[in-house]
């Protein structure tokens, strides 16, 4: 637990030092410590603890880590108080406190991939991924017309957003920088990341409402809202990336004569470029998995639509969504592929967020600094 | 310009990778190879209405398209109103709604002059029981006055063994426990029938009338049927009303009905179309029925919820009045009532009915 | 054209582009720019546009299409719930996002830190109809012992009046914060990050425990950036939709009973599950709740950015 990190170690330097120069008689040079062991001795008495009413009451396990936890985060600090003062006692509370945060914070993770792989993997078959609802009563079919259609509805969404959101942060760093604009552009950047994505779908739909006429659902539709969602993403990972070029290349760049659009184009943006595609491919995982605005601008359908300019077009959240709430008769083979879409559609995301930071990483630039 | 820069390949891969997969259909969506089915139908046939209907209709659809497999039918399940609406003006050949037509609104006129001056068909086509279903520990049957499930639904019967309910059921053991009643939180044709039926036999205890949003602020709401039937399985103590076929191992409440109780089989919800009146004054082809949840007539399961099939007798081409005739027959064959009744619990249509509907379908047309 | 000469640039500040002589394809390109820059605007302004424009109409709605008297007393209690699950939900994240973040940045030692913060970022990127998924199936039958618990133990406290139900906006909250932590802490961690090393190695010079370190340097150097921090958490909490819309039983009644089957329901879960449906003046209705719920965000993140740019200046970097 108390592992000791570059501040500690120097806190502990420091407190040796403190107490050598402070030599009054009638101070101890050194106040009483708990040894180095106490908190994992605590710990295992209140993990013995914790176990008591499991054993003797029979309680459930999470009964009986509470209680643990509780004995803990009363013991280590009361025991440290009477040795250690009040101020460490403190700072032990505080330490435990923390871990205890991070605790909690893990197991919905823990239970919600837990549940998604446990309850997902019996539904994965090669009918799972090559099969779409059409036709399909009851037991049977899959996912492959949500696939196509969440794989159209982002692949036009990044069409939208990327170039938009690109040159957007290249006239921020490059153009804009400093200007009125561009903070207020900024600005309002960062406000739009917090648009909640319901509203964008209902902003997709009032908009394609004056064209197509009311009830109008089309993949295209969803395309619009995800990129209302994307592009914000998109320019404050570009502009980041931008700013991180160094000036001296451009400066190179202009001194051999170059135009400033082929500065940009041929020096920063193949330097950024790797920071770029992280972002973007990171917007796009952030994205993929938005149901909301696709329910009401896509829709739902259970046949392949390849059009994302006309009608209905599934995809994999809004496929789960209608899984699992209006799973048919008997509602067990619903619900069964709604986790067995929950699993791919997370496997989806976290694979594009795993090849985005490795992508970042392995080509990001030797700028020698 | 810029290609050189995007020699990472990452964009034209996907790219690529989004080409294949939009080659090829998915594995159980391949057209018939030669083109040629026994019926000769090809084409789309676009409906939509109420969401009652959906899991008849996704059965139907999938039957028809077995059968013909050059044919899609799409069926939007975009509530009652919305298929109205979109059968009106024209966006769909063939609606489903939980309420007939009438012209408070317009509606018939503008149909009617959307089917090229004819009067529209109205079929009963998916009429399926409405089964009040609980999860009590220890009690399997349970017969229920209308009064009384007004009374828990209207937050009035709180105690599982209030009078009102321990009266018809002497033999059961009931708990002396709160009620849970579940209701649906989305504005639903199921409701609108079960309120209506309610208010209609037991006005005194249910006071709100026919209404599609529910109008109490009491009980647990839960979104959809099955929404509804999760939670009063989830639940203790809990009762709900959901269509009968979701019911699953629910019990489900026997309805007083005359000295009877009935339960809700689709057998005993086809009968009521069988002793309520046609609604008067409207033309042949609309085949609509006030239902007369009143009745004493033995045997009849009265809260069902009714939905009706809307068509044109005259389309614009031929093609869409061939579809629409060829899919209504399906849905009228025996073959159609048996597969609507298997998957979605919709009681079968009594003969009579299925051949004066049969009649009306004939004579669809293009003109 | 000749060639332009180098502009001089001093080291620190950002590079003048060379203007003296207006190339054809810089002209282009910088127009390209600057329209992308303002057509982000354009689609901000769209948005509020395009939803005062399709919800309007809900205005002159007639009572008996809205299904309440008028559209205020339609908004209001969906409003209400909104603002009360945010609520709960920050009050549950906010502590814990700042622990976590605190652990990442000065508690867990440097090479557990990195993939600590990975898990976090993971967290973020589950969808949210699979929060939806995990919080109806596992979590709500999960909780509902507690419910009861609290229900017989402190039921006398009028947010434990029950009678208890798994699907409550406590579950719903509950879910809002564990989607609404990653946020906070991925802003919260940054912040505590740049707290200034030498402030920090002062004070436990001074002979400071940690946590007074942390206490005493840490966080009022942070202090507005850990406030712009909670409050775009309760921006995100705020907007989300689906895991609401598929966990919380929701009646639509303004209650602060927090455990029982009987519950507000908040604009976005409405809005979900209402329009897949709705048609006619029901539609602009839906919007027209969407329109306030863009409003409310908007005024809550407009506020969070203004505080971190306030507080990045008084901060002096």
């Amino acid at each position: 637990m108390e592992t000791p990190t570059h501040l500690q170690e120097r806190r502990d330097a420091s407190d040796a030092a403190a107490a050598e120069a402070a030599s009054a008689p009638f101070v101890p040079l050194v106040r009483p410590q708990l040894p180095a062991q106490a908190p994992l001795l605590v710990a295992v008495l209140a993990v013995a603890v914790g176990a008591l009413p499991v054993v003797v009451l029979g309680w459930g396990p999470v009964g009986g880590v509470l209680v643990a936890a509780v004995a803990f985060l009363v013991a280590l600090p009361v025991w440290s108080n009477v040795v250690e003062g009040p101020r460490k006692a403190t700072d032990r509370l505080a330490t435990s406190l923390m871990w205890s945060a991070f605790a909690i914070a893990l197991v919905p993770l823990v239970s919600l991939l837990w549940q998604v792989v446990g309850n997902g993997f019996p539904a994965l078959s090669g009918e799972f991924f090559t099969f779409s609802m059409r036709n399909v009563v009851g037991e049977g079919g899959g996912i492959y017309h949500a696939l196509v259609g969440t794989l159209i509805v982002t692949a036009w969404a990044a069409a939208i957003s990327v170039p938009v959101g690109v040159m957007a942060a290249i006239y921020l760093v490059e153009y804009g920088r400093g200007s009125r604009t561009a903070r207020v552009i900024t600005f309002l950047v960062d406000v739009m990341t917090g648009i909640p994505s319901i509203v964008a779908g209902l902003f997709a739909y009032a908009l394609f409402v004056l064209f197509f006429g009311p009830g109008v659902r089309m993949g295209f539709g969803g395309s619009v809202a995800l990129a209302v969602l994307m592009v914000p993403i998109v320019v404050r990972s570009t502009e980041e990336m931008l700013k991180l070029v160094p000036d001296e290349l451009r400066e190179a760049s202009y001194a051999l004569g170059v135009a400033k659009w082929r500065t940009v184009t041929k020096v920063v943006l193949p330097t950024s470029m790797a920071g770029i595609v992280t972002g973007v491919m990171l917007a796009v995982a952030r994205v993929a998995g938005e149901t909301a605005p696709l329910l009401i601008i896509a829709g739902d359908t259970d046949s392949v639509n390849f059009n994302a300019f006309a009608e209905r077009m599934a995809t994999l959240p809004v496929f789960i969504y209608y899984s699992y709430m209006q799973p048919g008769i008997p509602p067990e083979f619903g619900r069964e592929r709604a986790w067995g879409a929950a699993l791919v559609l997370i496997a989806l995301v976290m694979g594009l967020n795993l090849v985005a930071r490795a992508v970042g990483r392995w080509f990001a630039p030797k700028t020698g600094r | 310009m810029t290609s050189t820069s995007f020699r990472r390949a990452i964009v034209p891969g996907l790219a690529a990778l989004a080409l294949t997969l939009s080659a090829c259909g998915a594995a159980n969506e391949e057209a018939s190879a030669d083109g040629d089915t026994p019926s000769g139908l090809s084409g789309t046939l676009n409906g939509g209405g109420a969401s009652s209907q959906e899991a008849a209709q996704n059965a139907w659809r999938a039957g028809f398209q077995e059968a013909n497999p050059d044919v899609t039918v799409n069926y939007d399940p975009v509530g009652s109103g919305g298929g109205r609406e979109g059968f009106s003006s024209g966006g769909f050949s063939f609606a489903g709604s939980d309420s007939y037509l009438d012209d408070e609104e317009g509606e018939l006129t503008a149909v009617t002059e959307q089917c090229n001056g004819t009067a529209p068909i109205e079929i009963p086509n998916y009429v399926s029981p409405i089964a009040v279903i609980f999860n009590v520990e220890g009690v399997d049957e349970l017969n229920l006055t209308p009064e009384a499930i007004a009374g828990i639904f209207n937050n009035e019967i709180t105690k599982w063994n209030d009078p009102a309910i321990a009266e018809t059921n002497p033999d059961a053991d009931l708990p002396d426990a709160d009620i849970t009643a579940v209701h649906r939180s989305d504005e639903s044709g199921t409701t609108g029938n079960f309120t209506n039926y309610l208010g209609t036999v037991a006005p005194d205890a249910w006071p709100h009338g026919e209404i599609e949003i529910w109008p109490i602020k009491a009980g647990e709401g839960a979104s959809g049927t099955s929404g509804v039937v999760s939670a009063v399985t989830n639940g203790q103590n809990t009762i709900g009303y959901a269509d009968a076929s979701q019911a699953g191992d629910l019990g489900t409440a026997n309805v007083q009905v005359g000295d009877d109780f009935v339960g809700p089989t689709a057998e005993a919800a086809a009968k009521i179309l069988e002793v309520s009146p046609r609604v008067e004054g409207r033309a042949d082809t609309s085949m609509v029925f006030d239902l007369d949840y009143e009745t004493e007539e033995a045997g009849t399961y009265p809260i069902v919820l009714t939905s009706y099939l809307m068509a044109c007798t005259t389309y614009e081409d031929e093609e869409t009045a061939e579809l629409v005739k060829g899919y209504i027959s399906y849905i009228l064959s025996e073959d159609g009532q048996a597969t609507g009744q298997e998957n979605a619990g919709s009681a079968p249509l009594a003969d009579s009915l299925a051949e004066e509907a049969r009649g009306h379908v004939e004579a669809i047309s293009a003109g | 054209m000749p060639p332009t000469t180098a502009p001089d640039a001093p080291s620190a500040a950002p590079v003048v582009a060379p203007t003296g002589v207006r190339r054809p394809g810089d002209l282009v390109f910088a127009g390209l720019a600057r329209a992308a820059g303002l057509l982000i605007l354009v689609a901000l302004a769209g948005v509020a546009i395009f939803l005062t424009l399709e919800g309007v109409p809900a205005i002159t709605a007639p009572s008996e299409r809205i299904g309440a008297d008028n559209i205020v007393v339609y908004v209001w209690p969906l409003l209400f719930g909104t603002l009360l699950a945010a609520t709960l939900a920050i009050l549950v994240a906010a502590p814990l996002s700042i622990a976590l973040a605190l652990v990442i940045s000065h508690y867990a030692p440097r090479r557990l830190a990195r993939p600590i913060g990975y898990l976090i970022d993971l967290l973020a990127a589950v969808p949210s109809v699979v929060y939806g998924l995990w919080g109806i199936q596992f979590l709500a039958p999960k909780v509902y012992p507690v419910y009861q618990w609290l229900v017989d133990n402190l039921g006398w406290l009028p947010f434990f009046e029950g009678p208890a139900n798994g699907r409550s906006i406590l579950t719903a909250s509950l879910v809002l914060a564990i989607m609404a932590m990653p946020i906070i802490t991925a802003i919260c961690r940054e912040i505590f990050a740049q707290t200034p090393t030498l402030h920090q190695e002062a004070a436990l010079a001074l002979g400071a425990t940690r946590w007074e370190m942390i206490r005493m340097t840490v966080f009022p150097y942070s202090r507005s950036g850990m406030i712009s921090a909670v409050m775009l958490g309760l921006g995100r909490a705020l907007g989300e939709t689906m895991a609401v819309a598929m966990v919380l039983s929701a009646t639509g009644v303004i209650t602060f009973n927090l455990i029982s089957s009987v519950n507000p329901s908040t604009i976005a879960a409405n809005i979900a599950l209402g329009f897949p449906e709705a048609s006619g003046v029901k539609v602009n209705v839906l919007i027209f709740s969407g329109l306030v719920l863009f409003v409310v965000t908007f005024v809550v993140n407009f506020l969070a950015r203004l505080i971190a740019a306030r507080g990045a200046v008084k901060g002096g970097r």
